[in-house]
């Protein structure tokens, strides 16, 4: 059975994404993290692109990529943390972290693996396009939009007087 | 192809999430791994969003508005919560998670 186009795409990306997201979690040092955590969100970026998401794809690297890991990276800079000062958890307890989480992963597959849904076609749509989103949004979700304005003056708020020095 | 394909890679990249937050003691890593999840169930609306635009619905943009709201949120919880990182560095000289047991007291 032949692959298609998508198909390929979309292990190759996904084999990355997963790599790199094992990557985040397993390596000691919290720079090297960082940087694997940069690499999925940019599998993630072209998991979008592929589904039509194109406005989304952008604003996922210019938010995360750009300014959450970024922020990420300086704080680590500037507590000098590496991997002779990291903490460790017991080992019994990597242990049951690790099985609890295979665990979970084992159940919603099991329980999403018979689940009835339609295939995805590899025909393009315009629903991810920024005229569409723009529309939809200031149509009908015109109050969820001011209020995540409030939400980010009071996450502003909180971030300088948490981060002040006397506070 | 499929929609599990996309169900199935959502779902582990959110159980290696789960693992992170259970598995290190470095406060950044966890808070890294809770963003980690956020981006599998973003991830998985707008692959549903596809799904349902291929099916002929016209509102089928409203997960991806959903997915933009996640990611607002995402952003201002990175601002408050690294600033509560480094205040507890600050006060501690440590980012290790078991540091707030001292918050029992």
């Amino acid at each position: 059975m032949g692959m298609s186009l998508q198909q390929i795409v979309f292990g190759v990306l996904s084999i990355i994404s997963i790599i790199s997201a094992l990557g985040v979690i397993l390596s000691k040092n919290p720079v090297t993290s960082v940087l694997c955590l940069i690499v999925t969100f940019f599998t993630i970026a072209g998991h979008y692109i592929m589904l039509n998401a194109q406005f989304l794809a952008v604003v996922h690297i210019i938010v995360y990529a750009g300014a959450i890991m970024v922020l990420f990276l300086f704080v680590i800079m500037l507590m000098n943390l590496n991997a002779e000062i990291e903490p460790q958890k017991r080992s019994w307890l990597k242990y049951a972290g690790a099985i609890s989480g295979g665990a979970l992963f084992l159940v919603l597959l099991g329980a999403l693996r018979e689940a009835d849904v339609t295939p995805i076609q590899p025909g393009a749509t315009d629903i991810g396009l920024i005229s569409n989103l723009g529309k939809t949004l200031f149509n009908q979700y015109v109050v969820p939009f001011e209020v995540s304005s409030i939400l980010f003056l009071s996450a502003m708020v909180g971030a300088v007087v948490i981060g002040k020095r006397e506070a | 192809m499929p929609v599990q394909y996309y169900i199935f890679l959502s779902i582990a990249l959110f159980c290696i999430g789960v693992m992170g937050v259970l598995m290190r003691r470095n406060a950044i890593i966890i808070f890294m791994c809770v963003e980690l999840m956020l981006n599998a169930v973003n991830l998985l609306l707008v692959a549903f969003s596809k799904m349902w635009a291929d099916a002929g619905r016209v509102d089928a943009g409203g997960a991806q508005i959903f997915v933009f709201f996640i990611m607002v949120v995402a952003a201002a919880e990175v601002a408050v919560g690294l600033a509560i990182i480094v205040m507890v560095y600050r006060n501690s000289q440590s980012v290790d998670i078991n540091i707030m047991n001292r918050l029992k007291n």
